[in-house]
């Protein structure tokens, strides 16, 4: 049972170095990006979510859409408990994992299985858990003699199929993502998808940000499309693509 | 989120001890990182402490018209636990700030990158800690049973440091200029606080305002005077008791209010 809530949940970002007027207005007029302001103290202040409540429950595959800067990445920090809400309540119940940045805490000086560890530790799980997978993760990044070796020594392949094989072990109840994970060559790319399909239906709530209409008209069954940090639009996946997308 | 500030720091702190199998193992891979692919690894850190000691043991001896057989014990103790405090009150101030692509990644409490420095200097300190049985062995001194003293002084010392740590670690994320002058200041008072000179060097009344009223003194003494054979004064353990509690007190008041600002501030 997961279950998020948002109630009026904004997120503004002091920008300390950001000095004078000058600077505000000729932010203040470009496109893309959050809102900018000043907040009581007269310090510069981006308005990367503004007002949000929204409500997530078991079952949920949620798409996220918009452009650069609309707030998908600001919103999904938040979720994974990273930023907490500048103003509002946000209510998040389930264990959240997120597969935002997969290479994150990746030594390359470290062998491939230290980096297991690494990586696993990262991702919650104790050295029991991740000794007791250990086997498995080898053998799913198809490393074979190379997990002794160094990290720098592999080639970029090499090490995003280490990283994704020991990211997607852990089985959250809410999973965060921005993009679909894909990595490797054709072989590796159907166990990877696999492995990925398996992760993302065990978990009770999924929450995906992308750019990508085929993705989202697979994998979801809600999309929220949101612009300047604020929700321009919510609802089931055959109103909001055609809506964003054109149709 | 509705939590009062102290429950928040509380929470964390307490949920980073429960991660202490994660903070020893990134402890030590930092310290594996620095010296990979080096033959003699940490060993050099304590090959260039051990230099330092005797030069400025010899030099000094002879300034003060010290025997070496006092001196240079105490010369050795205080700076292997010199540089211990120095360093985690220096990398306490980019404690949040080095750990910024964790922190805005994944949920993990924030005090674990805290008391990840923290064991990495203790694994430094302890490659150092090889050089003091060296030196009394040099100079042919042993170690009395006071020296058991050195357990309960080094948990407080090191409570006393994991304070000042997690202080300076929310100061230093906001205000970015601090780091500079708390380098300055740790300069400062590795000159005031005896190390390289002994409080007997003083004379009587210097004394009193040099050592009674430096807390980083007394912080010093409770771990180095039963390495030395001497018993820490009353004083010693009252000041470095009530510096833990209080700046304990501090230190959770500020961490609780401003946790939740620190991911925004890095």
């Amino acid at each position: 049972m997961a279950y998020i809530e948002f109630n009026n949940v904004s997120v503004d970002f002091p920008i300390y170095n950001a000095s004078g007027r000058s600077l505000k207005k000729r932010l203040m007029s470009v496109a893309t990006g959050g809102q900018l302001g000043q907040d009581p103290q007269g310090r510069i202040v981006v308005r990367a979510l503004e007002g949000l409540t929204l409500s997530f429950k078991d079952g949920d595959r949620v798409g996220l859409l918009g452009h650069n800067g609309a707030g998908k990445s600001t919103l999904l920090r938040l979720l994974s408990g990273v930023y907490e809400p500048s103003a509002g309540t946000a209510k998040v119940e389930g264990i959240v994992g997120s597969l935002l940045d997969i290479s994150l805490g990746i030594d390359h000086e470290a062998t491939g299985r230290e980096n297991i560890f690494i990586r696993g530790g990262l991702l919650g799980m104790t050295r029991g858990e991740i000794a007791a997978q250990l086997e498995d993760i080898i053998a799913f990044s198809e490393l074979g003699d190379f997990v002794d070796m160094p990290v720098r020594t592999y080639s970029t392949g090499m090490h995003l199929r280490l990283a994704f094989a020991v990211s997607t072990v852990v089985r959250p109840e809410i999973l965060l993502m921005d993009e679909w994970l894909s990595v490797g060559d054709e072989s590796f790319k159907h166990k990877a998808e696999a492995r990925m399909s398996d992760v993302v239906q065990s978990t009770n709530i999924l929450i995906l940000a992308s750019h990508s209409r085929d993705l989202i008209m697979h994998t979801c069954n809600r999309v929220i499309w949101l612009e300047h940090g604020k929700v321009r639009m919510d609802g089931d996946v055959s109103t909001v693509i055609p809506a964003y997308f054109g149709s | 989120m509705s939590l009062s500030p102290t429950m928040t720091a509380l929470r964390d702190i307490a949920a980073a001890a429960r991660r202490a199998s994660l903070v020893r193992m990134l402890g030590w891979q930092d310290v594996r990182q620095r010296y990979r692919r080096s033959a003699l690894g940490p060993f050099w850190l304590t090959i260039s402490m051990g230099v330092m000691i005797g030069t400025i043991g010899v030099v000094f001896g002879q300034i003060f018209k010290t025997p070496m057989r006092e001196f240079l014990p105490f010369l050795a103790a205080g700076m292997i636990l010199w540089s211990f405090i120095s360093s985690v009150v220096m990398e306490g101030c980019s404690g949040f700030i080095a750990a910024e692509s964790i922190i805005k990644q994944l949920p993990i409490p924030l005090f674990v990158h805290i008391m990840r420095m923290v064991w990495r200097n203790i694994l430094i300190l302890l490659h150092n800690i090889v050089i003091l049985p060296l030196v009394f062995l040099a100079v042919g001194r042993s170690i009395g049973p006071e020296a058991l003293l050195v357990v309960p002084g080094f948990l407080l010392a090191l409570l006393n440091l994991t304070w000042i740590a997690l202080l300076l670690g929310v100061l230093c994320a906001r205000y970015r200029d601090l780091p500079q002058i708390v380098g300055s200041a740790l300069q400062v008072v590795f000159y005031l606080t005896p190390i390289m000179w002994m409080p007997e060097h003083l004379p009587q009344r210097a004394g009193m305002y040099l050592l009674d009223l430096n807390p980083v003194y007394h912080m010093l003494a409770v771990v180095r005077s039963p390495l030395l054979s001497q018993m820490p004064t009353a004083l010693d353990w009252y000041v470095s008791v009530g510096m833990a509690v209080f700046g304990w007190i501090a230190a959770i008041l500020l961490y609780g209010r401003y946790k939740r600002r620190i991911a925004y501030w890095l």
